[in-house]
């Protein structure tokens, strides 16, 4: 197959043509910044550096991280850039009110992004031939409308399908002869499975491509789907802060995943020492939103850790490419694509009256997420009514699910059988085998 | 007068009963009437025991959350229709019955043991007592 470009002229261009783009827009985004978030000018002061100081890319290194931290500390809209009437939309990852972050985009910023999942898309295969199944959730999760951005651009007919109810999911592929799939791996894995129990064979399915992001996953479950729908799976990447997926994106080599550069500028740093690695390096994936308006990110540290490489790929793109991420820096749980911190189950079970002592136990069961909080039973909470006490184990996997905005299943145990530790607490115990 | 029931809570894993009974008797805590209600998971041990402080404050100094309830024990004889005679008076009284649980008389020949739980205690016992019912003591149930 022909490898095909949505935007050859930047996918293709030289590095030199790369930084001349990204040197002029972080220029101006630096400018942008410090003219209109104060977060960003006093950061900069701090450091000690001001717009003049940065001429190119070179001079990346001198400006200050962001981090989650400065995120939830200007939470709702302290890092908003542009007056709020030049907002067209929003969307936000799943957490506390603390712990959520509000992204905004002006017109500019969804075109920028819908541009970056089209160029996923075409690397997938896609035309404005193609039906794209978008199966990801819509909502304030960036994963539906981004990938239903992208679609319209390359011109798809876009089934804007969401994530759930499995086979109606399958009768519109069947029936609308879907070509490709967007969703999270473990729901595509979990679709396969379905259509087989159905007799669905690989020739029987209309699908020839998947992009599949939003959680980690294996090689290993990327051929098992393959085989399951006789397609080709890909990987996409982002994050809600930097838009949503589309930051990078897989071609037809597989091996790694093109990052967007013109509008996101990658570096890997070592997340203890800050200092910023050689290329192929392992080290936290560090990005700067050039050219987005309302939500820029400058030096964006993400806490995932991997590594990235300007090895020439075979499918003529020159943008740099970045593995699959290897984990998290810190304790962020990706389940079922949703974001879940540790301290918000903390959260939730100090306002029902439980010890903050927890387990966090995941796992993969039939390709689906299972999240399992176990609990330790204390006076204030037993009561001899049985019922009693399942209504308050009932209120707290509800609360749970309304916190967290996926389902947890509550277990009860007996005091003191969570282990303690005498340092950082083991609170999350991930079964799952990716 | 009522007695003290001391409830105990269980996680759904083998052993826990065991780890229980383990605890009481190391410290010598006689049993009179046990009684287990479960959900798929976790369950609650209902103890009548000899020595009720004795045996909440052994359990809780082994991480085991208990609590005392109060419940009406209440002798029946041994013989068909005891139970059916014993209910008919709560009915008459209208006192409602949360659960309830057996246990043979013990040094009572002839004799049975009900526990009940009924949602107000000093209500009902007053109602069943006005139907000439008597409930056991605390020193009764020692005593046994």
């Amino acid at each position: 197959m022909m490898e095909r470009y949505y935007q050859p002229e930047i996918e293709c261009a030289p590095y030199e043509k790369i930084r001349e783009i990204q040197s002029e827009k972080l220029v101006n985004q630096v400018r942008h910044v410090w003219e209109n978030v104060p977060h960003y000018r006093k950061k900069m002061e701090e450091k000690g550096v001001t717009p003049d100081d940065i001429k190119s890319v070179d001079d990346l290194h001198k400006l200050p991280f962001l981090s989650k931290a400065d995120l939830r500390e200007t939470y709702p809209d302290g890092l908003l850039a542009v007056p709020r009437d030049e907002v067209v939309r929003i969307h936000s990852t799943s957490g506390t009110t603390g712990k959520r972050v509000i992204a905004y985009y002006t017109q500019h910023d969804i075109d920028l992004w819908d541009d970056c999942c089209a160029r996923a898309i075409t690397a997938a295969g896609g035309t404005k031939e193609d039906v794209c199944q978008v199966s990801y959730g819509f909502g304030l999760f960036t994963g539906g409308a981004g990938l239903n951005g992208g679609s319209h651009k390359v011109g798809c007919m876009t089934v804007p399908i969401s994530s759930g109810n499995t086979d109606r999911q399958i009768m519109f592929i069947k029936d609308l002869q879907a070509t490709i799939l967007c969703c999270t791996p473990s729901y595509a894995a979990y679709l396969g499975e379905r259509m087989q129990e159905l007799g669905y064979g690989p020739d029987d399915i209309p699908l020839k491509a998947g992009i599949f992001g939003a959680e980690a996953w294996s090689e290993e479950m990327r051929h098992s789907i393959e085989k399951t729908m006789g397609i080709k799976a890909f990987d996409i990447y982002g994050l809600t802060e930097l838009s949503g997926p589309g930051v990078a994106f897989e071609c037809s080599e597989q091996k790694g995943m093109h990052v967007n550069e013109d509008h996101f500028i990658v570096e890997i740093i070592d997340p203890e020492t800050e200092e910023v690695l050689p290329e192929g390096s392992q080290g936290e994936l560090v990005f700067t939103a050039v050219d987005k308006e309302a939500f820029p990110m400058i030096r964006y540290r993400t806490r995932d850790i991997c590594r990235v490489s300007r090895e020439k790929c075979s499918c003529g793109r020159t943008l740099i490419r970045m593995d699959k991420p290897m984990g998290r820096s810190d304790d962020m749980l990706i389940i079922r694509g949703v974001n879940v911190f540790p301290s918000e189950i903390e959260t939730v079970l100090l306002n029902n009256g439980y010890a903050a002592n927890y387990q966090i136990v995941v796992d993969r069961v039939n390709n689906t997420d299972t999240l399992d909080v176990q609990v330790e039973m204390t006076p204030e909470m037993f009561n001899d009514n049985l019922g009693e006490v399942e209504n308050r184990q009932k209120k707290l996997s509800d609360d749970l699910k309304s916190m967290l905005g996926i389902k947890a299943k509550v277990s009860l145990v007996a005091p003191k059988t969570i282990a303690r530790s005498e340092g950082k607490a083991v609170r999350v115990i991930d079964k799952r085998k990716i | 007068m009522s007695v003290q029931q001391i409830s105990v809570f269980l996680e759904n894993r083998p052993g826990t009963l065991k780890k229980m009974t383990g605890v009481l008797a190391a410290n010598k805590i006689d049993l009179r009437a046990t009684s287990v209600a479960e959900t798929k998971d976790f369950g609650i041990a209902r103890l009548i025991v000899d020595d009720a402080m004795a045996a909440v404050n052994t359990l809780k100094e082994n991480d085991f959350v208990a609590s005392l309830t109060p419940v009406l024990a209440i002798e029946i004889p041994d013989e068909a229709g005891g139970l059916d005679k014993l209910l008919e008076i709560f009915a008459d009284a209208e006192v409602n019955i949360e659960y309830m649980y057996a246990f043979p008389g013990g040094k009572l020949i002839d004799k049975a043991l009900m526990i009940f739980r009924v949602a107000d205690t000093k209500a009902a016992e007053a109602r069943l007592t006005s139907k000439g019912l008597k409930s056991l003591t605390q020193e009764d149930i020692s005593q046994i």
